[in-house]
């Protein structure tokens, strides 16, 4: 090594030109060249040092906790007791625990109803109109923008009864009002609309995206034997937009299931218990009851139920990325 | 491992601009007209659908808040009220709330950047033995949902292994986690792997170390990448609630979005309305200057948790 900088770690590993190098033995060239790839690696770890300890910290230590903090009670007095199932078996004894995934599971439905379908028609609709694109754009993503809590709490105001947007809209029209958020009939449709309404902008922009891929040979080829515009739609739109469509529902119905925002916010899961999501009652468990055990193990069935979602998610685009 | 959306091309891939409906079909009387029919509904629809609420939100915060009362509500305010604007930051001290949430964003933007930057850099351009293995645990991360890892990550800064500190009511608590991201060193590296291996080679033959590189040679050519990972971090930390909700109890801490959420019970709606606006508008102003780094953020791949 003669390079006048080699003591420091964040050098590059010193070169030196071939020429002048005298004829070493295979055990010096073998040496200096394991030297070399050390220096190299130091170098590199200590770029990434600082990821490493973030990630070790907040992300790879958290999953083992979680795991572990499942099968233990802690009330962070005394130290951690191993308790096997219990905390599951208290979850499974809970009513409220049934009620919040049959919640979910209806919340997530409907956002795939309405989350899936409504963002592809209009992106298929917006590609469509060459005019005022920029403006259509900016419109439906300016909602994506705002803070979920300030959209959430503008919408429960939306939907008062009395004076709200929506009833005095409906009114004027001849239309009676909806009770929305004091029923437990319409409240989680209800807040279906406002996550609707606040996320669709991304979804809609990313299938223009994949829209504007799509070859116009394709259509003129389809039209050529003499395929209507549905038809068109449903053989070359359709399996051309496929992956991305599927890429987003996974990612759209791992999105969903973790809802938390809207139903804290705006119903606090009334009235009747009817919008308690699964993390909604995660976080009862974990910051009302202050029983972290039965928080991680909901946290942990949950993990299982989306990671099929997620594998599959992982699979697809490593595909694609192949 | 790798996780991707597909890539799309440099350019939409129709430069004829052709879609589902042809030209010629365009061009007819009965195309136009059924042409301009659509395209009215279309505007209609989305301003009333996007755009009328804010319009709501905005003309509401300066109603009397005998007219926000009123049924049926009125579209345009009898009497305008500005100052309800100056009355909220007042009242709810909106000028600390500001201050906290600029701290927070602006921490977590500063943290993400200095520790996924290097990251990326080495995992792209230096290649460690076992780099792929690094890269490969810290996008296993991605599968995971945000949301089974709250209870645990909670109870890490509450007591950090090792060094035992409390982050609790501090942004740290923030700041940390948010640069555990795998998303942006894929999208780093990602675009590091794109710029030639010569150029660091000829950085490094004219004498420059590999931070300098970095620094000299890598950033400067890495201004697109850099601007769509600084705006998605910094609108990522604005909209977060979750977490800042469990990790500052101390209510002189919290960020707007939190202390909107805590007030909103006991605010008069004319002011919360105001307060909402506000808290809003850095975030609509971002997005109309950086319009174009957002949707390449977007269509760059969502990956969110």
């Amino acid at each position: 090594m003669s390079s006048p900088r080699s003591g420091n770690v964040l050098d590059w590993p010193a070169v030196t030109p071939r020429a002048s190098r005298p004829p070493a033995s295979a055990a010096e060239r073998r040496r200096a060249r394991l030297k070399r790839r050390l220096r190299e690696n130091l170098t590199a770890y200590t770029l990434l040092c600082a990821a490493l300890v973030v990630f070790a910290m907040f992300s790879w230590y958290p999953i083992v906790r979680g795991v572990l903090l499942s099968f233990q009670q802690v009330d962070f007095v005394n130290p951690p007791t191993w308790v096997g199932f219990d905390n599951f078996v208290r979850l499974f004894a809970d009513p409220l625990f049934g009620v919040a995934w049959r919640n979910t599971l209806l919340f997530t439905g409907f956002a795939l109803v309405f989350g899936f379908l409504v963002p592809f028609l209009a992106a298929v609709l917006l590609n469509e109109l060459h005019h005022a694109r920029a403006y259509f754009r900016l419109a439906v993503y300016l909602p994506v923008m705002l803070p979920p809590v300030v959209t959430a709490l503008m919408w429960k105001w939306f939907y008062d009864p009395g004076p709200g947007l929506f009833n005095s809209a409906l009114n004027s029209v001849g239309l009676p009002g909806l009770q929305w958020l004091d029923s437990s009939t319409t409240a989680m449709l209800s807040l279906v609309f406002v996550s609707t309404w606040a996320n669709m902008g991304s979804t809609t922009l990313i299938y223009l995206a994949a829209l504007q891929t799509i070859p116009g040979e394709l259509y003129e080829a389809a039209e050529l034997d003499g395929a209507g515009m549905w038809r068109r739609l449903r053989h070359v739109t359709f399996p051309q937009t496929r992956f991305v469509l599927l890429v987003l529902l996974l990612l759209q119905i791992v999105a969903t299931m973790q809802v938390f925002t809207e139903p804290y916010v705006m119903t606090g899961g009334g009235p009747d218990d009817s919008t308690v999501t699964v993390l909604l009652l995660l976080y009862r468990y974990a910051f009302v009851y202050n029983d972290f055990g039965s928080a991680s193990a909901m946290s942990l069935l949950l993990f299982v139920a989306l990671g099929v979602f997620s594998a599959m998610y992982v699979r697809l685009t490593r595909r694609a990325d192949d | 491992m790798t996780t991707a959306l597909p890539r799309k091309g440099k350019r939409a891939a129709v430069p004829s601009g052709r879609t589902l409906i042809s030209p010629s079909q365009l061009r007819t009387g009965g195309g136009k007209t059924v042409y301009v029919i659509v395209f009215v509904c279309t505007f209609v629809l989305f301003t009333l659908a996007f755009l009328f609420p804010l319009y709501w939100a905005v003309t509401g915060a300066m109603k009397s808040p005998a007219e926000l009362a009123a049924t049926p509500a009125t579209i345009v305010p009898r009497e305008w009220h500005p100052e309800s604007f100056t009355e909220a930051w007042d009242q709810m001290d909106l000028g600390k709330y500001f201050l906290n949430t600029v701290v927070v964003a602006g921490g977590a933007w500063l943290v993400q950047l200095a520790v996924d930057v290097p990251a990326a850099f080495a995992l792209s351009k230096l290649r460690p033995k076992f780099g792929n293995v690094v890269l490969g645990l810290m996008l296993v991360t991605l599968m995971l949902p945000a949301a089974a890892l709250l209870v645990p990550t909670y109870v890490t800064v509450t007591d950090l292994p090792l060094l035992h500190l409390n982050l609790i009511n501090s942004p740290a608590a923030i700041w940390l986690p948010a640069a555990a991201n795998a998303f942006n060193i894929y999208l780093l590296k990602r675009f590091f792997d794109q710029i030639p291996d010569e150029l660091v080679e000829a950085a490094r033959l004219d004498g420059a170390g590999p931070v300098r590189t970095l620094w000299k040679v890598i950033l400067p050519i890495s201004r697109p990448i850099l601007a769509v990972v600084s705006i998605l971090t910094i609108v990522a930390a604005w909209k977060d609630f979750i977490w800042p909700l469990l990790v500052f109890p101390d209510t002189g801490k919290q960020t707007l979005s939190v202390m909107l959420q805590r007030v909103a019970i006991d605010m008069p709606l004319n002011l919360l309305v105001a307060g909402m606006v506000l808290a809003s508008v850095p975030m609509i102003v971002l997005f109309l200057v950086f319009q174009r780094q957002i949707l390449a953020g977007l269509t760059a791949g969502s990956i969110k948790g």
